[in-house]
């Protein structure tokens, strides 16, 4: 926000930032090489509704758009305790590409809607035998990623994820600050 | 390109902007007025007060943005909490992260008061050192969690637009101009008489000090009004941030009717002690007994409810196209 924005009090909604996604093919391949952690096949986006006609008939055209869309895969809407919106897709696990096709297709839409600054995240989730479940968030805002593995009892694994932060470091923008990686307990697929 | 939603209200930008300029005027008017009255009469004393009114004010400027949100917290008895503090803090903390992560700004600190009151409020001189209060009362209410973030999220625009800072700023010369009124007020009291035997032959003495009081009373009540004007400004500006930050602007609206409907209903007792805070607060919790509505306006740091909601059905309406 410029000088002039925050003197006259008119701080513009932020946009987010689409193409990084793209990036997490080439990370579940260095994932699956290097940790063996697999995708489950599941990716969700995180979007906060907001009120109105407008923004529930973007939703509506996604919901069909996904459902309609390769075949292959399902989708699922479903709402959080803090009151954000899920929509998620679920795909063959070997399948990767198309789920981060689908996801880029729900966040477009709802930017190309006006809606844009109304994403929080999107998270992809893996794997292996030895951890039950990653979950590689993305923030739209930041355009970076981190790693989020929960525990039994709201804990987090926090060795773990920094593990996964030294793997995937080349290959995602990983969020440096570690205060914005907050936790999504109980999102879908986790 | 993708279309965007959020057209900046620019009369409110407008008014904004008349407000500030008209605040510098009063501030360059007001050391125009004492340059001449100094240099036209040359007088040691009255140029010592000023001298120390400008210092004085500085540092009581200076330090209280500097330790604004450590005064604040002590002022409140609020408590920093992490989000192992027990559910309150948990709740609240996950409000926070995802909002400050919609709305790409660092989280500031996040603290409890505990207060029956309803109300929360952000302070701190830059990002860092932002904390945001809540109180005990606003997380047991019957807010539900649409509303309490609506709250949250008017709160976090105030740091976003760095109120704290703009508004110790705008304050400072109506701080000068009361220190100088004092301070003539006192020298003529208890200087005076010596003074005035001194220079019996020059008739200039006393009416010096009295022009410099009546300059400083002057600058100190325009600037007052403006403050407080700017004040109402940066209230809606937040209202409007908030609304569209959660793109939920009927919550915001149905927290505020609630909150202020509690707010009338708490004993006085509580009321009085929150005074210093008012300014920063989510809806004043000191209501003066000013006879009209209209005077009442005119004084108030926050816009009244009815503008508030105006504004905020506005907006959805806006979301709703």
């Amino acid at each position: 926000m410029g000088f002039l924005d925050t003197i006259l009090g008119r701080s513009k909604p932020a946009q987010p930032n689409l193409d990084e996604l793209f990036s997490l093919p080439t990370a579940a391949i260095t994932l699956e090489a290097g940790m063996n952690l697999k995708p489950t096949g599941t990716g969700s986006v995180c979007f906060r509704a907001a009120e109105g006609k407008a923004f529930g008939d973007i939703e509506k055209d996604v919901r069909e758009l996904l459902s309609m869309g390769s075949g292959t895969g399902s989708v699922e809407v479903s709402t959080d305790s803090y009151g954000y919106t899920w929509l998620t897709c679920k795909h063959a696990p070997d399948d990767f590409e198309a789920l981060v096709t689908d996801l880029h297709a729900v966040n477009s839409s709802l930017q190309t809607g006006g809606f844009g600054p109304q994403l929080l995240c999107t998270l992809v989730t893996f794997t292996s035998d030895t951890v039950h479940r990653l979950g590689i968030v993305y923030l739209y805002k930041q355009g970076t990623f981190y790693p989020f593995v929960p525990k039994t009892g709201q804990q987090r694994d926090n060795a773990v994820e920094l593990q996964v932060r030294g793997a995937v470091g080349a290959d995602l923008k990983i969020e440096p600050d570690l205060s914005r990686w907050f936790a999504v307990w109980g999102a879908p697929g986790l | 390109m993708a279309k965007t939603r959020y057209a900046p209200d620019r009369g409110l930008t407008a008014r904004m902007t008349l407000t500030m300029f008209l605040l510098g005027v009063v501030f360059v008017a007001f050391i125009t007025v004492l340059v001449l009255i100094l240099g036209a009469t040359n007088r040691v004393s009255s140029g010592g007060i000023v001298f120390i009114a400008v210092v004085v004010g500085l540092a009581l400027g200076i330090g209280s943005f500097w330790y604004s949100d450590k005064i604040a917290l002590s002022t409140a008895g609020a408590q920093v909490v992490t989000p192992q503090d027990g559910p309150q803090a948990a709740r609240l903390h996950g409000i926070v992260d995802r909002l400050t992560a919609l709305a790409n700004m660092p989280k500031p600190r996040l603290a409890i008061a505990p207060s029956p009151m309803l109300n929360a409020f952000a302070t701190g001189r830059n990002e860092k050192t932002s904390v945001l209060v809540a109180t005990t009362g606003l997380l047991n209410s019957n807010l539900d969690d649409r509303e309490l973030e609506a709250v949250l999220a008017h709160e976090l625009s105030h740091v976003a637009h760095k109120d704290v800072a703009v508004m110790t700023i705008a304050s400072f010369i109506g701080i000068i101009a009361g220190l100088l009124v004092r301070f003539a007020f006192y020298s003529e009291l208890f200087g005076g008489g010596g003074r005035s035997n001194n220079n019996n032959n020059n008739g200039g003495a006393l009416p010096v000090v009295l022009v410099v009081l009546v300059v400083g009373i002057v600058t100190y009540a325009v600037s007052f009004l403006l403050i407080r004007l700017l004040s109402r400004y940066r209230e809606l500006a937040a209202d409007r941030a908030g609304a569209l930050l959660t793109g939920q602007p009927s919550a915001l609206a149905s927290a505020l009717q609630k909150v202020s409907g509690s707010m009338n209903a708490i004993p006085t007792k509580d009321l009085r002690a929150a005074e210093p805070l008012n300014a920063f607060y989510f809806i004043p919790a000191f209501k003066k007994n000013e006879k009209g509505p209209s005077l009442n306006n005119l004084f108030s740091t926050h816009p009244s409810l009815e503008r508030r909601l105006r504004q905020l059905s506005e907006i959805s309406e806006q979301l709703s196209k």
